[in-house]
């Protein structure tokens, strides 16, 4: 058993127990001391039983007569109750702390804020300082104990709850419609942080997937710069990909999507502005290539069941041109 | 205690007077008796443990593999729904219930429950409710697409349920089921209450009342105050869906963590009201099969009490991921931490009445000893829970399902299925296989610790449940792989224990009144009991009353 947990273990990008930011080192922390204690009352409490079972066992050899009635002792029982409350007491205490250090510290002016709207069954990112909005990959600056910059989420849900849960990172929080939650994530590393969304949140709740691209504090401010641009609006000698830019705006696809600086304004599905430069589509589990992005537009429900994307029905050239389109948005 | 021949004589011509042809069938539809009651509690509750089985199968095959398209994901959200509805309501609820129903009367002296046509509504009402829910899958599109069976999940949690997001029908299966469980539940509840209070029998004070009773009489009273909130939110959800009122609808201003507390409030006493007759059934059997009294029987009566109560504190332990706050979080942590000590307590005595016995290792004592084990194990993840930021990560994954399996499975089904074959007996007459019973004991212990200690992993390594496909890279995909060929082993465990009640009614060994010399008033009436239980309505003078009679010498009564 331990060595099959252990290879898990060693695989795993989004294993708790090996945290890359504060809030997770600490409930790591807490859960190390939690785990200690439990597993030392088990040994000596399975220890006892077995004993007992092994000592007390019937044999054969025994004569027929009853044991000795015992109906109980007040001492004995009077320990094994003050005991565990003095054990309850300890755990409170340090869980308190912990508590108190991940939900009630002053927010530092350098923090970075980032707003995150659940939606079924995708993530909406806005930055409200920069007016950068995206959608499914988050982008955050890594944080160091010199220079402190941890990325505060402000999180709420557009239709049903869900949950931003990136393991290594911190511990999860809910995203409820007509409520404001907030936590703090402060990756120590850059890379790559994945996760998903812990609540039942629909058909599609099991491919709601999270991806955090922690970055060097360069790096990050090169990506807001990107990101604030408006799309791109000509395709000098891309003729298919000005031809998609007009398919796209003559169809419904406007009513859902946005792309910045264009009639296409819809809130419903994410923003598209600047989809070429993220890695993945539909929160997660497509790889952003143009064959997957016109299977996607095809029919995104043969890829996401149940996904909130209908098929547009569009013929062959304009799914071609379509697609020409949206690989052109850097 | 012989029966006279007197009430025998009248026992035969009520029980063959003027009957329809038909009259077995029609006897068991109009019985009031509380152990036929019990009994069809049982059989309903085991027929729904059969089929909500198979679907934890269908949905451990899915999960088999990585990337596994076994069955879409409509489908596998509807398994897991009806899985756990199943599970809590048709299958845990009822066959306690059941038991109670058979085992109370007989325990504390009585010839019957207090309000017969009560418990027969109740049991009808029920098993209706539970033919509500099935009903489901043959709705909407039809049986290969799994009809309208619901796939909110057991929590149902706002505001998926509402209409916007859970148009059709399939949502009010759900709620009406529910809501008519819960009705039966309540009457069944009242009826246990009424009859412990009232019609125990000569020389039974409250001190002197086997444990099993006490730990019903607690877990009623959590079902009127749990299940009553739970009838009041099934309630405002059916005006939310159908008269345009707003308790729960986000999208008009609604609240969708008002359904949160409404649900847990509701949700975590029903933990312990499952728990509370698996206990019951604990302090009956450890004793007999260490051939020991009970333990510190005041402490137990004075734990299962404040249980009850610390239950009613703690719901919000399921909301540790909600934003409730530091000072929400950290008193809700302290109730549930609080709550390890009288579960401690039970423990540790249940330890002492075996130190120092002479223990018999039969089938029953040994589903308790696995029971004992594993109760350990569930309540140290259960501390491992309580502490809110080791929580936030585990709340909702795979951890928190393989926690609370050990509750149910691991301590509340080892510890019926242990007292189905110490009380099969008493019913049928004849003893239970002791083979087939070890057979299924092996199977069922290592079917049950593939799966529920292997899922644990996952859960670590941050697998949400509820999911119903993963990506391959992950760390998951053996440990799934060995958690499914668990619940094989478990199924087939499952499968022997009802061939075996099956097999044994027809070939079992005869049993006598008392085949594992025990000390309860159970004991004194013949296999199986007629129906009306005592021909001289008994008197007693201690805890154990066949102890006193078969140990004239030494007898409780002096020890209380
Ligand atoms: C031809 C027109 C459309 C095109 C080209 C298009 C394109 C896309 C693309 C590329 C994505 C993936 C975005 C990402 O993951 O970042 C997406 C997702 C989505 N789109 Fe559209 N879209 C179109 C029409 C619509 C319409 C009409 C709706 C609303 C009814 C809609 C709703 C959505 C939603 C809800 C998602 C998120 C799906 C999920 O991940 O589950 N789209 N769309
Ligand atoms: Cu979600």
């Amino acid at each position: 058993m331990s060595l099959i947990a252990g290879t898990a273990f060693a695989q795993s990008p989004t294993n708790i127990f090996d945290p890359a930011g504060t809030p997770a080192r600490s409930a790591f922390g807490l859960s190390m001391l939690v785990l200690s204690i439990t597993l030392a009352i088990f040994l000596i409490v399975a220890g006892l039983l077995l004993y007992a079972l092994i000592r007390f066992r019937h044999r054969s050899t025994d004569s027929n007569r009853e044991p000795a009635q015992i109906y109980g002792s007040n001492q004995i029982e009077l320990s094994w109750t003050v005991i565990p409350i003095l054990i309850v007491v300890t755990l409170f205490l340090t869980t308190t702390r912990v508590i108190l250090g991940t939900e009630a510290i002053p927010k530092p002016a350098s923090a970075m804020d980032v707003t995150i709207i659940g939606h079924q069954f995708w993530w909406e990112y806005r930055y409200p300082k920069s007016g950068v909005v995206t959608a499914n990959e988050l982008h955050v600056p890594i944080s160091d104990p010199a220079s402190p910059t941890p990325t505060y989420l402000t999180m709420s849900s557009a239709d049903v709850s869900h949950s931003f849960w990136v393991p290594r990172l911190a511990g999860k929080m809910d995203l409820i419609p007509n409520r404001v939650n907030t936590m703090w994530i402060d990756p120590e590393a850059t890379g790559l942080y994945l996760g998903q969304c812990a609540q039942y949140c629909g058909t599609q709740h099991a491919k709601m997937l999270l991806r955090v691209y922690a970055q060097s504090p360069q790096d990050f401010a090169a990506w807001i710069e990107q990101q604030n641009k408006p799309a791109q609006q000509e395709f000098p000698g891309n003729a298919a990909a000005t031809e998609g830019q007009a398919v796209f705006m003559k169809n419904a696809c406007i009513n859902c999507h946005t792309v910045k600086g264009t009639v296409a304004t819809g809130r419903f599905g994410p923003d598209l502005t600047h989809l070429a430069s993220r890695d993945t589509i539909a929160s997660g589990p497509i790889q952003n290539t143009p064959e997957n992005l016109r299977k996607w537009v095809e029919d995104p429900n043969t890829m996401k069941p149940g996904s909130l994307m209908p098929a547009m029905h569009l013929n062959d050239h304009d799914l071609d041109v379509i697609t020409a389109y949206l690989s052109q948005l850097h | 205690m012989t029966t006279t021949p007197v009430l025998e004589a009248i026992d035969e011509t009520l029980e063959t007077q003027g009957r329809p042809p038909l009259n077995v069938i029609y006897e068991w539809l109009t019985t009031v008796d509380h152990k036929k009651i019990g009994l069809m509690y049982i059989v309903y509750a085991l027929i729904f443990l059969v089929i909500a089985g198979f679907e934890a199968i269908l949905m451990r095959i899915q999960l088999a593999i990585p990337n596994n398209h076994f069955v879409s994901p409509q489908v596998f959200n509807q398994l897991f729904t009806m899985h756990g509805t199943t599970m809590v309501f048709f299958m845990g609820m009822p066959i306690l219930f059941g038991m109670g129903n058979y085992l109370v009367p007989l325990m504390i002296g009585a010839r019957d429950m207090a309000f017969p046509r009560l418990n027969a509504f109740s049991f009808w009402i029920s098993a209706f409710a539970g033919l509500l829910l099935y009903f489901s899958y043959i709705g909407g599109s039809g049986l290969y697409a799994a009809g309208s069976a619901p796939d909110v999940g057991w929590f149902a949690y706002a505001p998926l349920t509402s209409k916007v997001f859970s148009p059709g029908h399939s949502t009010d299966y759900w709620t009406l089921a529910v809501f008519l469980s819960g009705v039966g539940s309540i009457g069944t509840a009242l009826n246990i209450v009424t009859t412990i209070l009232c019609m125990r029998c000569k020389g039974m004070k409250m001190s002197r009342m086997p444990l099993l009773p006490w730990l019903y009489l607690v877990m009623s009273g959590l079902v009127f105050v749990a299940v009553s909130p739970l009838t009041a939110a099934q309630i405002m959800l059916t005006l939310d869906r159908y008269l345009g009122a707003h308790f729960f609808d986000t999208q008009a201003g609604g609240s969708a963590i008002l359904w949160m507390h409404f649900f847990w409030i509701f949700g975590h006493p029903e933990v312990y009201v499952l728990v509370l007759p698996a206990f019951a059934f604990a302090n009956e059997i450890i004793p007999v099969f260490s051939r020991k009294a009970m333990f510190g029987y005041p402490a137990m009566v004075a734990a299962s009490v404040s249980i009850g109560f610390i239950s009613l504190s703690v719901w919000a332990h399921h909301m540790f991921t909600a934003g409730l706050g530091p000072a929400g979080n950290t008193f809700f942590v302290f109730a549930t931490m609080v709550i390890s000590v009288p579960t401690g307590i039970k423990i540790f005595n249940w330890l002492a009445t075996i130190w120092g016995g002479k223990i018999i290792f039969a089938v029953p004592m040994m589903f308790m000893i696995a029971f004992l084990f594993q109760f350990l194990i569930a309540g140290l993840t259960g501390i491992m829970l309580s502490a809110a930021p080791f929580n936030w990560q585990l709340s909702a994954s795979y951890f928190v399902v393989a926690h609370f399996h050990y509750v149910l499975v691991g301590a509340i089904v080892f510890s019926l299925f242990s007292a189905f074959y110490f009380w099969y007996p008493k019913v049928t007459g004849r003893m239970m296989s002791e083979t087939l019973g070890k057979w299924h004991f092996w199977l069922f212990l290592i079917g049950f610790h593939l799966t529920f200690d292997f899922m644990h992993v996952p859960g670590i390594l941050g697998m949400p449940r509820r999911i119903y496909t993963y990506e391959a890279g992950r760390g998951w995909d053996t440990l799934n792989f060995i958690v499914g060929v668990g619940a094989i082993f478990q199924a087939a465990g499952t499968l022997v224990l009802v061939y075996n009640m099956i097999h044994s009614y027809y070939k079992g060994k005869e049993a006598g009144h008392d085949p594992w010399d025990a000390w309860t008033l159970e004991w004194s009436v013949p296999s199986p009991p007629p129906s009306y239980n005592f021909a001289i309505e008994p008197t007693v003078s201690s805890r154990r009353p066949l102890w006193d009679i078969k140990h004239p010498e030494d007898p409780d009564a002096d020890y209380e």
